[in-house]
């Protein structure tokens, strides 16, 4: 077989997939101004609430008598939102530099480049998880749902890691700039405190933040993180929030893979 | 040695107008010979980079055909893709990844065999000359190490048409030495046809058997660089008046020898009637009217008096009133 021929057959997918996102960990870990952030802030974040807000415990109906195991739900869809911006910008850097036109010029798929930056997302994904939930129990919250419900954590973890991923894959395609991806992070915070991660929904106190809370999808993922920390198997909850991350997945990769069928304009 | 019948470049017509834009490339012919290497010389803005891009299918035409190692820009992109190699402008590196990381990638993506991924990858680190650095992250190498491995990037699946896009652009003389001398090997040992785009006169002259030259998305002239200069012929005698108030004078007792033709400020030029042998003459007559000239410059015909002759402008600076291609293309997608 000559080198042409082999050029246009390709590499199998899972080939693609696989070198790809190997790249895309090995590139965010060689950029310690990518990872320590979406480490550190979240969890300052949550020494600072668990610290100043222990007695929102006292309110009646509140569903623990510990905050730090109410607000450790609050990390994991912080990273989530970290791993927005960081794939995302890195999406953008590589259309901003031409790689990806190198890409683009191999028999590479579009639905690998998308596959391999979200499998590098999982795996960091899994980095920012450990550390949350081992530094959260090491602080004293608990893990209701027990060893078991530590996978299913991983599990919505990461899958709510990959919907918001997609999002920023798609601004990055959309627009090929890294500075309007980092400029929508404010906006998907602001999304974040908008909901249920302070307070749970019924003891919300305002009428207008109550109905927000309850509109944000966001309040149901927290929760669904939350029911296995504080409840233990909230089938309810669980499911809905699985339901949410996947639904933010279909809906982020869908609006990414048809922006990159017309970023990659290739015959 | 690869089969050279098939590593041919023939465009008919090519045009390219973007959304509430100019038409960047106005229906240009041109036919590259396998293992030839091209040159399509122009400013910023001339067109070059998207006429590459078309080549390339990173771009659809709007207008107008293009094979590409016998396939079909537009209905083969697949098979066009297969059988190029392009460095587009800008070395296309991560700055995270190091030289063989970038191999493995680019090898696996190309579809290579693993048992050839390393091999190849270290073979064509060694060509380029960074072994010693294959591996330190791209983010610490010098533009030419940069330019080296994108180009060895481009090569990794063996192609038989490479594309450079102003491959030298912003490197030291020695860099741009070194990769000449690769892209005239590729072409003389290894029968790979190179489609070469630059701004720089030297380079096109230097590397190129056969020349395009693009001026607002049309080619203005194309031949072999000797073919191009012959058409002018004649050179040119520039004069640099030692007093400026002369400058009117000096221009007069020049136009007795030949037709005025566009120089710098301070200066005044004419193409000469009668060859070289003219500047004798010259000399006498401005000595005879008593003028005086700080400088006098005899120039043989070059490209860029070519590029002069057909579009009244230096090729140096045509371009800075226009845009770039790459800029136009970003518009083209928004």
């Amino acid at each position: 077989m000559s080198a042409a021929s082999v050029a246009l057959a390709g590499t199998p997918l899972p080939t693609q997939v696989r070198s790809l996102a190997g790249r895309a960990v090995v590139r965010t870990l060689r950029q310690p101004a990518m990872i320590v952030p979406s480490l550190v802030f979240p969890l300052f974040l949550l020494a600072v609430n668990s610290a100043g807000l222990d007695a929102a415990t006292e309110i009646p109906g509140f569903p623990t008598d510990s905050y730090l195991t109410f607000v450790l739900a609050f990390p994991f869809v912080q990273g989530a939102l970290f791993a927005t911006m960081n794939t995302g910008q890195a999406l953008a850097e590589d259309i901003e530099n031409g790689f990806f036109n190198r890409l683009a010029l191999t028999p590479m798929r579009g639905s690998a480049l998308i596959a391999g930056q979200l499998g590098g997302l999982v795996v960091i994904g899994l980095i920012q998880a450990t550390v949350y939930l081992g530094v959260g129990l090491a602080a004293g919250a608990e893990l209701a749902a027990g060893p078991l419900g530590v996978p299913v954590l991983f599990a919505l973890s990461i899958l709510i890691s990959i919907g918001f991923g997609g999002i920023g894959m798609f601004m990055a395609i959309r627009t090929g700039s890294g500075e309007t991806v980092q400029g929508t992070f404010p906006l998907l915070f602001v999304v974040l405190f908008f909901s249920s991660i302070s307070l749970p929904l019924d003891l919300l106190q305002q009428d207008w933040f109550r109905a927000i809370a309850t509109a944000n999808p966001v309040s149901y993922l927290i929760e669904g993180i939350r029911s296995l920390l504080i409840d233990g198997w909230d089938l309810g909850a669980l499911a809905l929030a699985f339901g949410i991350a996947l639904a933010l997945i279909a809906i982020s990769i869908t609006i990414a893979s048809l922006s990159l069928r017309n970023r990659m304009v290739r015959t | 040695m690869p089969d050279r019948g098939e590593n041919s470049i023939e465009v008919e017509g090519l045009e390219r107008k973007f959304k509430n834009g100019p038409l960047a490339v106005a229906g240009i012919d041109l036919r590259v010979e396998p293992g030839q290497i091209y040159g399509f010389l122009g400013p910023n803005g001339a067109g070059k980079s998207t006429t590459v891009h078309m080549l390339t299918t990173l771009l659809p035409p709007t207008g107008g055909r293009a094979r590409v190692a016998g396939h079909d820009v537009v209905d083969e992109g697949p098979a066009v893709r297969a059988a190029i190699g392009a460095a587009l402008q800008e070395a296309a590196l991560d700055p995270h990844l190091t030289a063989r990381e970038h191999m493995r990638l680019q090898t696996a993506l190309h579809g290579l065999p693993r048992a050839e991924r390393i091999e190849r990858g270290d073979a064509l680190i060694e060509r380029v000359g960074l072994a010693d650095a294959a591996d330190r992250r791209v983010s610490g190498y010098s533009g030419g190490m940069k330019r080296r491995l994108d180009l060895a990037l481009a090569l990794v699946h063996g192609p038989r048409v490479l594309f450079l896009d102003e491959p030298t652009t912003g490197l030291d003389p020695q860099s741009r030495a070194a990769l000449w001398d690769e892209v005239a090997r590729l072409a003389r040992d290894e029968g790979v046809t190179v489609f070469l785009t630059t701004q720089y006169l030297e380079e096109a002259d230097h590397l190129a058997e056969r020349v395009g030259i693009i001026d607002d998305g049309k080619i203005v002239a194309e031949g072999t660089p000797a073919q191009l200069k012959a058409e002018i012929g004649r050179p040119s005698v520039e004069a640099e008046p030692a007093r400026p108030e002369e400058t009117g004078r000096v221009q007069a007792v020049l136009e007795r020898f030949g037709e005025a033709v566009p120089c710098q400020d301070g200066t005044v030029a004419v193409r000469l009637d009668e060859g070289m042998d003219q500047l004798t003459d010259i000399v006498r007559a401005l000595d005879g009217d008593s003028l005086r000239v700080a400088n006098l410059e005899l120039h043989a015909p070059s490209l860029d008096d070519v590029f002069l002759e057909k579009t009244g402008r230096h090729l140096e600076g045509a371009g800075d009133e226009r845009g770039t291609a790459e800029h136009e293309l970003a518009e083209a997608r928004t």
